[in-house]
């Protein structure tokens, strides 16, 4: 068991070392035939707990740059009458104006600006344009390179995970539900196909 | 009074249901536009939405007595001082007013039993999901729960100023007829 988890985490210390690796290079989607794509949100209910959440409907692709992986790029569309938090009610009141107002706003998109590596842990920081709500804002996402190469069927795949931390009222959403739940952490985990 | 209809008047339970169900649909617009404005830390925020859902259940099982009552009796015979048309449109009213009320109760059922979860009626009793869960079921449900319950509350508005015309202006039974008075 010792044996084992020792070999773990060697594996796990030597992938995010060749995080950023130089080879991997091309344009991927995301896999939303296979669904190897998440958008979770998880916001605290009244400072007692954790509220998790995901959007169902969504597309993005990335190109991958590995000679100088900050010139990659990446762009995710979200349906936002696709928010999921596995209670018909409040979907409901998620998307109408107090929050997501998907009537008027549908689309929530994210379009990549620039990159910042962070070499030292395989990590990097995209910086980019979040519209939500109507309204776009820079944000920066944390973003991590989780592996890449060669799947089982003849392609070639490529996965990442960003976080990011949103305002609620900074996207122009009205609903108080109060001081422990002014913001929403967004978590994107995505399997790019290569093309 | 009698509790069955006859062909001249109506019984002492078609008089009650209509009242009933005429204060519980005004009752349930009332609250369900009130609390959908309420702040998260409202102390209603939780329990106004438990009794609309409880309330109009208890509605929707009336309303289904009160159908079966309707075929069971006879029904009283238009006021001879009625013009044709004003017949035929009131029967037309009435019956577009039944189905407001029943695609109204049954909208807003399908909104909180979209995901599959059951309804607690007063925790007396849960009525369960007919559907299970069904995709965005809510929203559309949703759509047409709004639009049931202005369009009703709109045409029971014109019923009852129709009723109160007849009374105050033409001076004829139809509204004391409703209110089981005798004949003037």
């Amino acid at each position: 068991m010792k044996k084992q988890l020792l070999a773990s985490a060697v594996a796990l210390s030597l992938a995010s070392t060749s995080a950023f690796a130089e080879s991997g290079s091309g344009s991927y989607k995301f896999d939303d035939q296979g669904e190897h794509q998440f958008i979770m949100f998880k916001i605290s209910h009244l400072g007692y707990s954790w509220l998790y959440g995901r959007f169902n409907e969504f597309t993005g692709e990335f190109n991958y740059n590995a000679e100088s992986p900050e010139a990659s790029s990446v762009s995710v569309s979200i349906d936002t009458d696709s928010v999921d938090s596995n209670h018909a009610e409040r979907d409901k009141h998620l998307r109408s104006e107090d929050f997501l107002f998907v009537d008027e706003f549908p689309q929530a998109t994210f379009t990549s600006k620039r990159i910042v590596l962070d070499d030292d842990n395989g990590e990097a920081e995209i910086i980019g344009d979040l519209t939500l709500r109507g309204v776009t804002r820079e944000v920066t996402l944390e973003a991590e390179l989780l592996g890449h190469g060669d799947d089982p069927w003849g392609g070639y795949r490529m996965g990442f995970e960003a976080e990011t931390e949103l305002r609620l009222a900074d996207f122009g959403i009205p609903m108080n539900l109060g001081p422990a739940s002014e913001k929403v952490e967004m978590i994107i985990s995505v399997e790019g196909v290569r093309q | 009074m009698e509790l069955r209809s006859t062909h001249s008047r109506y019984g002492l339970a078609q008089i009650a249901m209509h009242w009933l169900v005429a204060i519980t649909v005004f009752g349930l617009f009332f609250l369900g536009d009130y609390m959908v404005d309420l702040g998260y830390y409202d102390p209603w925020y939780r329990s106004a939405p438990h009794v609309h859902k409880s309330i109009g259940l208890l509605l929707l099982l009336l309303m289904v007595v009160r159908l079966v009552w309707r075929w069971l009796n006879p029904a009283p015979a238009p006021l001879a001082s009625h013009r044709q048309w004003e017949v035929k449109l009131a029967h037309i009213a009435h019956a577009v007013l039944y189905l407001l009320i029943f695609t109204g109760l049954v909208s807003g059922y399908l909104i909180s039993t979209a995901d599959g979860s059951s309804i607690a009626v007063f925790d007396w009793f849960e009525v369960p999901s007919v559907t299970g869960q069904v995709k965005q079921l809510e929203e559309l449900a949703g759509k047409v729960h709004r639009w049931c319950a202005w369009s009703l509350v709109g045409l029971a508005v014109l019923h009852a100023l129709a009723a109160i015309k007849h009374h105050v202006v033409d001076r004829d039974e139809t509204l004391r007829r409703m209110l089981g008075l005798s004949a003037r």
